[in-house]
C-alpha cells in the first residue's frame, strides 16, 4: 500500500505514525511545503518570548524519527489532486500515485480587508517563517499594533507583551475571544490586560494602514478616529482551512473537507483531518472545523486505522480550548454558549478574577467557561464527552460550581473500590 | 510486573499526608496545593477519595501535546512530563478527561502524577493504607479504567 499525506502538521504526524504501527510494509509519505522538520504552530508563543529556541517547536525531537519509521518527509507542495487517477501533482510538475490520500493541509490566516495590509512591516503570526519576522521588528520598546484578540491573538498579546513592546490591540467585536467565552470573563480578561500595560480596544476597526512619516513606521487608522504610529502591525483576524488546491477534484468541500465518522470524505480513498477536516461535532451532530490540537490528534489517529483498512468510528470532536492571557487562564469546553433549552450554574468572583460556567442540558454537562481555574480542568471535557448523568450532584454543581471533580467521581465511580460509599 | 496505584476510598480518613507528602517528594514544599494527588472531601457520605492519574493507556494528555513532552517511562508505565520540553500551552490540561493534569502557574509547566519514579511517596505516607502500590492486576484497575472508558464512552470507536 501507498498511502498519502497532504500537510506536516500534528494532524499528518500523528496519522502517519499510527499508519506505521498497524501497517508495518506500507509506504508512508507526507508532503509539507514548509522548510525543516514538522514542527507545532502552537509552540510559536514560546518561541517568541525566547522560552524555546526553534528546534523546541519540532513535533518530535529526535532527528531520526521519521527515517527510523520509515516515513518519507518530501518537501514539495501539492498543487492538484486528480481522484480518478488517484494521484496528486506537485509543484514541480511531477505527480505522486496514492492508493490513500490524507488531506491535513492546516488552515491558513486570512489577511483582513485593510487598505494597506500588503505593506512591508505587516504580518501574520502563523508559521514559523512569520514568527522570525515578528520577531525581527518586534524588540524592546517598538510599538506593535495587533489586529484580531481572537484566540490566536490573545496568545500572541502574551508574548508580545513579555517582549516589552508598546502594544495595541485592535478587536473589531464587542470583547476579546469572542467565539471561546461570554462577556463577562472576557470583560475581566480586558481588565486584567489594562492593569498590565496593554491597551485593547473592542468594538474598533482599523480602516487603514498607510507608510508614516518615519522612515520604517507606518501609520494604522481606525473607525474612531485615531491614528496609531506603528513598527509593526500583526494581522491576526482568523484562518480558514487550506482547500482552494481541491477546486475541480472531485472531492467534497464546505469550509473545509467533509468527512464522516471515518474521516473519509466523498471519494472513498481520500481521507481528511485537523484543522482542514469538516467532520462531525460531538455537541451537535453538525459538521464543523475545529482547528484544536486534540481534535487533530483524534482525527489523525481515526484516519490512520481507517486508511489502513481498519474500521473505526470516531465519536465526533469536542471543541475546547485553553489561553493563558498574561498568566490570566481561561477554558471554555463543548456548547459553552449554552444549549437550547438548557439551564446554567455561574459563579462570578470578579476581584479575583475567577469565573465558572457549566451549561447543562437536563442533568448532562454539555458546556463550559472558566477564567482563573488551573487545577482539574480537564474533568470538564470527561464529564461532557462521557455524556454523564450527574443525579443529584446537577444541584450539587448548581449550588458550587467548583465541585466539577467530586461530582465526576462520584457520578462515574471513577475509582474502583468506590461504588458501595459514593 | 507493572504495579500501580491502588485507591480505596473506604480506608481514607482525609488526613492529607499524601498531598504533603507529594508536593515536598515533586516540589520539595509542604504544600497541598501543590500535590499531584488529590483528597476529595464527601461531605453528605461522610467520605474521603484520594484521586489522581491512573497513567490511561489511552493516554490523552500524551496525544494531545504539541511538543512530544510527554512520554511514556518504560520502567513503571507512568506517563511522564518532561520539564525541559514542556512550553506550558497547557492542551493536556484540558485533553485529560480524568482533570488530573494541572498547570502550575509559578513554573508555567504542567504536572501530573509519575508515581515518582516507582516509589510512590503518597503511597508511604499513607497511615491507613487507602493508597498502596502494588501489581496492576490487583487492583482492578484494568477493570476501573474499563469502566471509566466505557462510562465515559471517549475511546474513539462505534
Amino acid at each position: 500500500m501507498a498511502h498519502v499525506i497532504i500537510g506536516a502538521g500534528p494532524a499528518g504526524v500523528i496519522a502517519a505514525e499510527n499508519l506505521r504501527k498497524v501497517a508495518p510494509a506500507a509506504a508512508i509519505s507526507i508532503v509539507g511545503d514548509e522548510e525543516g522538520p514538522p514542527y507545532s504552530r502552537m509552540a510559536i508563543p514560546y518561541l517568541l518570548t525566547g522560552q524555546i529556541d526553534e528546534a523546541g517547536t519540532f513535533l518530535r525531537k529526535h532527528a531520526d524519527h521519521f527515517s527510523q519509521r520509515n516515513i518519507d518527509l518530501v518537501h514539495d507542495r501539492v498543487d492538484a489532486v486528480d481522484s480518478e487517477a488517484s494521484q496528486v501533482r506537485l509543484a514541480g510538475g511531477s505527480t505522486l500515485a496514492y492508493e490513500t490520500l490524507l488531506i491535513a493541509t492546516g488552515s491558513r490566516p486570512i489577511p483582513p480587508p485593510i487598505p494597506g495590509i500588503e505593506l512591508d512591516g505587516v504580518h501574520p503570526c502563523w508559521t514559523l517563517e512569520d514568527a522570525r519576522n515578528v520577531a525581527r521588528l518586534a524588540t524592546k520598546g517598538s510599538r506593535v499594533v495587533l489586529l484580531g484578540a481572537g484566540f490566536i491573538g490573545c496568545i500572541i498579546l502574551e508574548s508580545l507583551a513579555l517582549r516589552g513592546v508598546d502594544l495595541t490591540v485592535i478587536e473589531m467585536e464587542r470583547h476579546v475571544v469572542p467565539r471561546m467565552l461570554n462577556e463577562v470573563p472576557a470583560r475581566l480578561i480586558e481588565k486584567w490586560c489594562a492593569g498590565k500595560g496593554v491597551r485593547i480596544l473592542t468594538a474598533t476597526r482599523a480602516t487603514a494602514i498607510n507608510r508614516g512619516g518615519s522612515a520604517a513606521g507606518l501609520e494604522v487608522t481606525l473607525d474612531n478616529g485615531e491614528t496609531l504610529p506603528a513598527d509593526l502591525v500583526i494581522a491576526a483576524t482568523g484562518v480558514r482551512p487550506n482547500i482552494g488546491f481541491l477546486e475541480g477534484s472531485g472531492i467534497d468541500t464546505d469550509q473545509g473537507v467533509l468527512v464522516d465518522r471515518r474521516m473519509r470524505s466523498n471519494v472513498s480513498n481520500v481521507f481528511a483531518a485537523g484543522d482542514v477536516a469538516q467532520g462531525v461535532d460531538f455537541s451537535t451532530g453538525n459538521y464543523s472545523v475545529h482547528a484544536i490540537q486534540p481534535t487533530a490528534a483524534d482525527h489523525g489517529r481515526v484516519a490512520a486505522l481507517n486508511m489502513a483498512g481498519r474500521d473505526m468510528e470516531y465519536q465526533g470532536s469536542v471543541i475546547m480550548n485553553v489561553l493563558a492571557t498574561l498568566g490570566l487562564v481561561s477554558s471554555s469546553f463543548g456548547m459553552w454558549n449554552g444549549a437550547e433549552g438548557g439551564d446554567a450554574a455561574e459563579l462570578v468572583e470578579a476581584d479575583r478574577y475567577r469565573y465558572l460556567r457549566l451549561q447543562f442540558e437536563d442533568d448532562v454537562l454539555v458546556g463550559s467557561t472558566s477564567l482563573g481555574l488551573t487545577q482539574h480542568v480537564g474533568v470538564l471535557r470527561g464529564l461532557i464527552q462521557g455524556r454523564v448523568r450527574l443525579g443529584r450532584w446537577k444541584d450539587r454543581l448548581v449550588a458550587d460550581p467548583t465541585r466539577i471533580m467530586e461530582a465526576y467521581l462520584a457520578a462515574t465511580r471513577a475509582i474502583g473500590a468506590n461504588r458501595r460509599i459514593l | 510486573m507493572l504495579r500501580s496505584l491502588k485507591l480505596e476510598p473506604e480506608k481514607c480518613t482525609g488526613c492529607l499526608q499524601c498531598e504533603m507528602a507529594c508536593s515536598y517528594e515533586q516540589e520539595g514544599v509542604f504544600n497541598p496545593a501543590k500535590s499531584r494527588i488529590k483528597v476529595f472531601t464527601f461531605h453528605h457520605e461522610g467520605v474521603f477519595a484520594p484521586y489522581t492519574c491512573t497513567q490511561c493507556d489511552e493516554a490523552w494528555c500524551m496525544h494531545a501535546c504539541p511538543v512530544d513532552a510527554i512520554v511514556v517511562n518504560a520502567a513503571t508505565g507512568s506517563k511522564d512530563v518532561l520539564n525541559d520540553v514542556c512550553v506550558g500551552c497547557k492542551v493536556c490540561t484540558i485533553a485529560c478527561p480524568f482533570g488530573t493534569v494541572n498547570y502550575n502557574q509559578d513554573t508555567g509547566k504542567v504536572i501530573k502524577c509519575d508515581l515518582c519514579g516507582g516509589d510512590p511517596a503518597c503511597a508511604k505516607a499513607c497511615p491507613t493504607e487507602a493508597i498502596t502500590y502494588v501489581d496492576a492486576d490487583q487492583t482492578g484497575l484494568e477493570r476501573m479504567r474499563a469502566y471509566a472508558a466505557q462510562s465515559a464512552q471517549i475511546s474513539p470507536g462505534s
